[in-house]
């Protein structure tokens, strides 16, 4: 008997042992991936322009100066604003989708997504066209789009997508039998949901509130369309990089932009040190039942919520097909022959699909088993730490500063990673970091709701641990496996700021392209490489939905009962 | 089966000696990188043309905005991935003489060039190949609905006619945008140049992140007035826009296009033949089809939509002195404007 036991510790401990050496290998990969590359562009904050150490001197410079205050305010204002409004939207949106029977879920699921199937661009074309000075709109903003109302409107339909995932996967897994509880002590509505639902969904809401007002804070696409004369922190970190190509400033800006991602991290790990299995290995998944006045204020408000969302997408895809905005409002196809606006024309839309590919596919694995790992491995708690704060990171740096940093880290003299730099394979790897917090916090919120009871039921069975990692927890957490995929491959489609300083003569992507054909005044032929774009990742959603849907079927029939 | 397999292998068989007939041709082109900001459209013919004198030597583009091409460059400083720069901003290509970037080449046909082209070194840093300038662009349309006149001075700019109605770029962010302030200090003198800012600062509707979108907006009747590079200015006038440019009586700020040995190379020869052509009047014949002002004397030709005599209009400005008070220009110029959220309650 006692053999038995001393036997099967050892087993456990030489699991627990590859576990940890596997948590290693992650800090490892981030630590390349995002934490040298960043810190070499941030240690240039400590330098002169000619390379030399000066200390804190120019963050004394930054400090003294009063644009860094208004800055940092008004950063802290839009996000602020944006996070307040996006959050109990997305909530009601998600608790649309996973807790009532309206029709046609699956439709407003995708029409959710859209947001995120667009470059940033398509938002400020879309905006402009709606509510500047020769929008159709214009009286509803008070006749001014550009500043603050700008910048939050199309924050607003950036971050949507973004809090609706992660709520999504919060809201999808709940025990049912809580609920018939709840019920049977004859708990009112409101009760049940503060006292039941809400907490199960607590730390989606968090995640999904730190996620939104981090991408606000670090997004400078938006302001340097539509925010006017109203200055943020990321707007100063282009200024002092692209205007001036002064990166010991750009570097101090960048530093002062971690902070949200650093108070973000604490608030997360309070929050998480509270949250409990949902999913306990007794549970019985909750199924909603029809409730038709629930039902019918749901798909009202969702219906409102798309409604505003095709819209701006519609207006974009008119503007695609007008002929000189807003003087000759005929129509015509020639705007998407895009040979005649960029050189490389198709080709940037082909590298764009295969650098997706190449994220979803090894972000997807990297985000997913990273995540199981950090999550599932016992004891070893300072360095699992460290990987939640280096998965946090790429959340808080702007392209700019992480591009740049790769060019510094990659393209030094005697890096073994030199060979790297100007091929695909950077631009793969470059997505997969910048993008890597929401597939981690995904794949983190629906592996916390799966009772470790599992876990400790296989061992006591003597199941190795990858068994039961490929058996039982890939399954049941496929829904959201698939979820980051998607969510790379779009983010990959349209990511710009990053990219377009690693991007070689053969891989220019098709973002990128867009940007310059915008830049060089030929709005109409943006919106529609945007569009293609968008139709490229909406074609891909779909077959994920049809997936999904099969796939559901088939591993996660012990969802119904 | 047999047969089948019999056929795919000769046709392996005979690709693959197709390819290795083919293979020294290929072997003997040069792939040159060439980091460039000139507009989308102009890299197809540039490449044709260059490459049919050169016809060992293949053009690999790597063309982004002024900023970020520069960005990169500086960026790239220690381990250099271009082997030429070709059209971008003179002062930043000057920036990056200075701090030894560049290997100094002088092409045979630089002293046919106007001198103001040239770098002043020997042998030259850089050899320029165009001038672009910041002008007025005003949309007519909307003036006419708004019954406001049409400026001839910068001056007139600081009318209360123009409330709200002009974008400029900001040249924190933008070279353009700083060429522009530059040449209003030069012309008007420091005191009275701050005082026209003062004044011009109640009627700016937005200071922009870039060069070329103010004559966009202004064409596109986002505002009635911008003040930016005139190549797209004259672009979008060409494409229907209603739009005049107009050119300030007090002269204009300008900037130069430059091409550059990037030091470190590892195509000097290929890089030498690019510098070689880029000063010749093939090229320059080219530059004309987008920029009224080019390197060479008695290239006339003009794109179409350009006021006349714009090369007149270049204000007489010391690029060094550009370069070495850009610093406290810029700082001064952000503590008067760029610090307030927004210039003025609306």
């Amino acid at each position: 008997m006692s053999l038995v036991l001393a036997a099967s510790a050892v087993r456990a401990s030489r699991e627990d042992l590859a576990m940890r050496a596997g948590v290693v290998a992650l800090v490892a990969i981030l630590l390349l991936i995002v934490g040298l590359p960043l810190w070499s562009l941030l240690v240039k904050g400590f330098q002169d322009v000619d390379g030399h150490f000066v200390g804190l001197a120019n963050y004394r410079a930054y400090f003294a100066s009063p644009a860094l205050f208004n800055s940092a305010l008004n950063s802290f204002d839009v996000a602020a604003l944006s996070t307040t409004i996006v959050v109990p939207l997305a909530f009601l949106y998600a608790y649309g989708l996973t807790r009532t029977t309206m029709p046609l879920r699956w439709l407003f699921q995708g029409i959710s997504l859209i947001p995120i199937f667009a470059p940033s661009l398509l938002p400020g074309i879309a905006l402009i066209y709606l509510f500047g000075t020769q929008g159709f709109f214009k009286a509803l903003v008070g006749g001014q789009i550009y500043g603050m109302k700008g910048i939050v409107i199309a924050q607003v339909f950036y971050c949507f997508p973004h809090a609706v995932l992660i709520m999504t996967t919060a809201l999808r897994t709940a025990d049912a039998r809580l609920y018939e509880a709840a019920d049977a002590l004859r708990a009112s509505k409101l009760r049940i949901f503060l006292t039941v639902t809400l907490p199960g969904a607590k730390y989606g809401v968090v995640s999904a509130a730190m996620v939104v007002f981090t991408l606000v804070i670090t997004d400078f696409g938006v302001a340097k369309v539509i925010g006017g004369n109203f200055n943020v922190l990321a707007t100063d970190v282009y200024k002092q990089v692209i205007g001036q190509q002064n990166f010991s400033m750009g570097a101090v800006v960048g530093m002062v932009l971690l902070a949200p991602a650093a108070l973000a991290f604490v608030v997360d790990r309070l929050v998480q040190r509270k949250q409990v299995a949902l999913l306990t290995a007794r549970a019985v998944p909750l199924v909603p039942r029809p409730s038709p006045g629930r039902d019918a204020f749901f798909t009202l408000f969702c219906t409102v919520i798309a409604i505003g969302i095709l819209a701006i997408l519609g207006m974009a895809a008119w503007g695609s097909l007008i002929k000189y905005w807003p003087y000759n409002l005929s129509l015509t196809w020639e705007n998407y022959d895009f040979e005649k606006f960029d050189a490389n024309g198709w080709e940037s839309f082909g590298n764009s699909v295969r650098m997706a590919v190449g994220a979803a596919i090894f972000g997807t694995a990297l985000t997913f088993v990273g995540a199981w790992l950090t999550e599932k491995t016992r004891g070893f708690g300072a360095v699992r730490g460290l990987v939640q704060l280096l998965a946090f990171l790429p959340m808080a740096v702007p392209g700019l500063v992480l591009g740049l940093g790769y060019i510094f880290f990659f393209n030094a003299h005697g890096n073994p990673l030199n060979f790297l730099y100007a091929t695909m394979a950077i631009l793969v790897i470059n997505s997969v970091a910048h993008f890597y917090t929401v597939g981690h916090l995904t794949a983190a919120t629906a592996l916390k709701q799966i009772d470790p009871e599992f876990e400790a039921v296989s061992a006591s069975l003597k199941v190795p641990v990858w068994r039961t990692f490929l058996r039982v927890t890939v399954p049941i957490c496929l829904p959201a496996i698939l979820d980051i995929a998607i969510y790379l491959f779009v983010n990959a489609m349209t990511t710009v700021s990053s990219v377009i300083f690693l991007y070689a003569p053969d891989t220019k992507l098709a973002s990128v392209a867009a940007l310059n054909i915008e830049e060089a005044g030929t709005t109409a032929a943006a919106a529609a490489l945007c569009l293609v774009i968008v139709a490229t990742s909406a074609a891909v959603k779909v077959l994920h939905l049809l997936a999904d849907r099969f796939l559901l079927d088939r591993l996660q029939a012990w969802r119904r009962r | 089966m047999t047969i089948a397999r019999w056929t795919r292998r000769t046709l392996w068989l005979g690709l693959a000696a197709a390819s290795l007939a083919a293979s020294p041709a290929f072997a003997q082109k040069t792939k040159l990188t060439v980091y460039t900001a000139l507009e989308n459209d102009q890299l197809g013919p540039f490449k044709k043309a260059f490459e049919a004198d050169n016809p060992t030597i293949e053009i690999a583009w790597v063309r982004d905005s002024t900023g970020v091409v520069a960005a990169k460059l500086m960026a790239e400083k220690d381990n250099p991935r271009a082997d030429i720069i070709w059209g971008l901003a003179a002062s930043n290509v000057g920036l990056m003489a200075a701090q030894g970037m560049l290997e100094p080449y002088t092409p045979p046909g630089a002293k046919e060039l106007k001198p103001l082209f040239l770098s002043g070194k020997t042998p030259d840093t850089w050899i320029g190949m165009d001038a672009y300038t910041s002008l007025v662009c005003f949309n007519t349309a909307e003036a006419d609905k708004a019954k406001k006149p049409k400026p001839v001075s910068w001056m007139d700019l600081t009318k209360p006619d123009y409330k709200d109605s002009i974008v400029m770029p900001n040249p924190a962010s933008s070279g353009t945008g700083y060429l522009t302030v530059a040449a209003w200090l030069h012309v008007m003198g420091e005191e009275a140049g701050w005082n026209f800012m003062d004044a011009l600062h109640q009627n700016i509707a937005q200071y922009i992140h870039s060069g070329s979108a103010p004559c966009v907006q202004a064409a596109k009747g986002e505002r009635m007035i911008g003040i930016g590079l005139d190549t797209r200015g004259a672009s979008e006038k060409t494409k229907g826009a209603p739009l005049d440019l107009i050119v300030p009586k007090e002269g204009l700020g300008w900037e130069l296009e430059a091409t550059a040995i990037v030091k470190g190379t590892k195509n000097p020869e290929a890089a030498k033949k690019l510098a070689d052509w880029a000063a010749t009047r093939k090229a320059n014949e080219l530059y004309a089809d987008t920029y009224p002002i080019v390197a060479l004397a008695g290239v006339a030709k003009t794109p179409p939509n350009y006021p006349v005599d714009i090369e007149k209009a270049m204000v007489k400005i010391d690029v060094e002195w550009m370069a070495k008070n850009r610093d406290r220009i810029l700082a001064e110029w952000t503590k008067r404007y760029d610090g307030k959220s927004a210039p003025k309650a609306k």
